[in-house]
């Protein structure tokens, strides 16, 4: 394993007015991330996502709990974690006067690599994020997705053998997500592990190996996207009644065959059953029979955001 | 040694953004500048002395202490906007040296000073002022430890603060009463007792008597010793107080 965690915990004393309180934003994360894997880590704002990643990356102490990181205990040994693994903060982190160049050879250096090797690796890092036609531009004149890929190359200048990255696509356009995605693969071709953090599910389905979701500051699924969609057992049936959607989601949360019941926003329910084609003509009866008009109705295999919701109780997009 | 490599890392890297974006080196000579061209002048009548030289020689020792005061005061901002563009954070992850990311600074801090101090210096000269070289250099020595144990403060209140807006007031509300009971814009020789007893207190004040008795060319004043002794002790504290903070908070 290259990361493995056993109970991590950690909360913080927050002040809301007057009153002060504890929030337990991590309460005993247990997880295990193999060598060479993309693992995505899911959840809502203030799941207790980042704060894990932090604790992880050396960044806060935990309250309790183990972790091995690249081989060491994080608890006992941070400064030589650090050694081993490349930390890209979501916000970015570069100094708007300098060049990407510049930034590179530094960070190179503060790992304590010699300047003549800190050059050779910057100008290999700006070749393989092609960034070289601007390396010796300042990094304010960037695009998003340019600075992007600057801060990743600074995460890994010291080749690390793990990689955590905070919500590397969020605020980047369809293509340069997708050149991301790209960038990412090519770490894992590279033989290191990668954690990545995001609350795009499309995204974690399309990139990663496997993922964990975080809910309260716990682990509620982990697995590959394929298990955790077999895990929901059956089919999702999404049924649209113009106006009925509580008389509809009363009759039908009766019924035996449906397992979950959801009620959508948009007016509607989804219906979590074991198997969709045999469902439907039963949902079909139990709504005519009760004189309720019915909309569209739609068959589909669980995703990760049914999985999502299943889990936890809401849709990641509505938290 | 690890810690020097660092420093030397980090200083070099905050100089090269100070060349690059030298606005806040020049607001902070601007000041002093305006003190010499438009309230040096008032001082000969004012203090009743014959020439402009000796006003000067009065004067001048004493707007070096007060850049370097409100020079280093004010540093913490753009630690702050550091903190904010990420760039600590990314150099937390590494193992470089923590106290290094402080010492770098503020040593950035004494050279920028060091570079403004002599400029304001050699403005003076057509202005008459006269000094002797080991005496200018052991003035330097005590403006360096003044801009240390400032810009140490400065940064060790912006890592707890973390706002702008919390620190300004702060700053400013500290630095106005030390400027004025130290005795620059006027000797506190001229002061009623009880002014001259708080300002006693006050070891900006010790600063500049120090840095008038070397200007006049009197290294073995025992103001000098004292001065350099009290504001060394006081920015070795501020250091080793900057220093933990740092530690702490950029574990």
């Amino acid at each position: 394993m290259m990361i493995e965690t056993k109970g991590l915990r950690k909360s913080f004393r927050s002040r809301d007015g007057r009153t002060k309180k504890t929030v337990e934003a991590v309460r005993g994360v247990d997880l295990s991330v193999r060598e060479g894997e993309i693992f995505g880590f899911l959840g809502p704002n203030g799941a207790g996502k980042t704060t894990t990643l932090r604790m992880l990356a050396t960044l806060i102490e935990p309250d309790g709990g183990d972790a091995t990181v690249a081989g060491v205990d994080l608890r006992r040994n941070p400064g030589e974690v650090r050694r081993r693994i490349g930390y890209v903060a979501q916000g970015g982190s570069t100094w708007d006067e300098v060049t990407a160049r510049e930034e590179l050879v530094l960070h190179a250096r503060m790992y304590g690599i010699s300047k003549a090797e800190a050059q050779r690796r910057a100008a290999r890092a700006l070749d393989a994020f092609q960034l070289a036609e601007y390396g010796d531009r300042k990094c304010k004149t960037y695009s998003g997705g340019q600075r992007r890929r600057v801060d990743i190359a600074l995460g890994i200048i010291h080749e690390p053998r793990v990689v955590f990255l905070d919500e590397p696509t969020t605020g980047l356009d369809p293509q340069s997500r997708a050149h991301m995605w790209d960038e990412i693969r090519r770490l894992r071709t590279e033989g290191m592990t990668v954690f990545i953090t995001t609350h795009y599910l499309e995204e974690a389905d399309a990139l990663c190996d496997r993922v964990a979701i975080i809910d309260y500051g716990e682990i509620v699924a982990e697995g590959t996207p394929d298990d955790l969609k077999r895990d929901i057992a059956g089919d999702v049936v999404t049924v649209g009644v113009n106006g009925a959607t509580a008389t509809a989601a009363e009759l039908l949360d009766a019924e035996a065959y449906v397992n979950k019941l959801e009620t959508l926003d948009e007016g509607g329910v989804r219906l979590f059953v074991d198997s969709g084609p045999t469902a439907i003509p039963q949902i079909l009866r139990t709504l005519d029979g009760a004189g309720i008009a019915l909309g569209a109705i739609e068959l589909h295999r669980p995703s990760l955001d049914d999985v999502f919701l299943a889990k936890t109780g809401r849709s990641l997009r509505e938290s | 040694m690890k810690l020097l490599r660092d420093t030397w890392l980090i200083f070099q890297r905050q100089i090269l953004l100070v060349i690059r974006n030298p606005v806040w080196v020049v607001i902070g000579i601007v000041q002093p500048l305006y003190f010499l061209f438009l309230f040096g002048p008032l001082l000969k009548p004012a203090l009743g002395v014959s020439t402009n030289a000796e006003a000067y020689r009065i004067f001048i020792p004493g707007l070096l202490v007060m850049l370097a005061m409100f020079g280093s005061m004010f540093v913490g901002f753009g630690l702050i906007a550091e903190l904010r563009a990420g760039v600590i954070e990314r150099s937390r992850v590494t193992p470089v040296s923590r106290l290094a990311l402080m010492l770098g600074r503020s040593l950035r801090d004494v050279v920028t000073l060091f570079f403004q101090a002599a400029l304001i210096t050699l403005l003076a000269i057509p202005f008459g002022l006269t000094v002797q070289l080991g005496d200018l250099m052991l003035a330097f020595l005590l403006l360096g430890l003044i801009g240390l144990m400032l810009s140490a403060l400065s940064n060790a209140l912006a890592l707890k603060l973390r706002s702008e807006d919390a620190l300004a007031p702060l700053m400013n509300g500290v630095a106005q009463p030390i400027l004025l009971l130290s005795g620059i814009l006027l000797p506190l020789a001229l002061a009623p007792m009880w002014l001259q007893r708080v300002a006693d207190w006050n070891p900006f004040a010790w600063g500049v008597d120090a840095s008038r008795a070397l200007f006049a060319g009197d290294p073995g004043n025992s103001a000098v010793w004292k001065a350099l002794l009290i504001i060394a002790v006081l920015a070795a504290v501020s250091l080793g107080w900057a220093a933990r903070s740092f530690a702490r908070s950029v574990r």
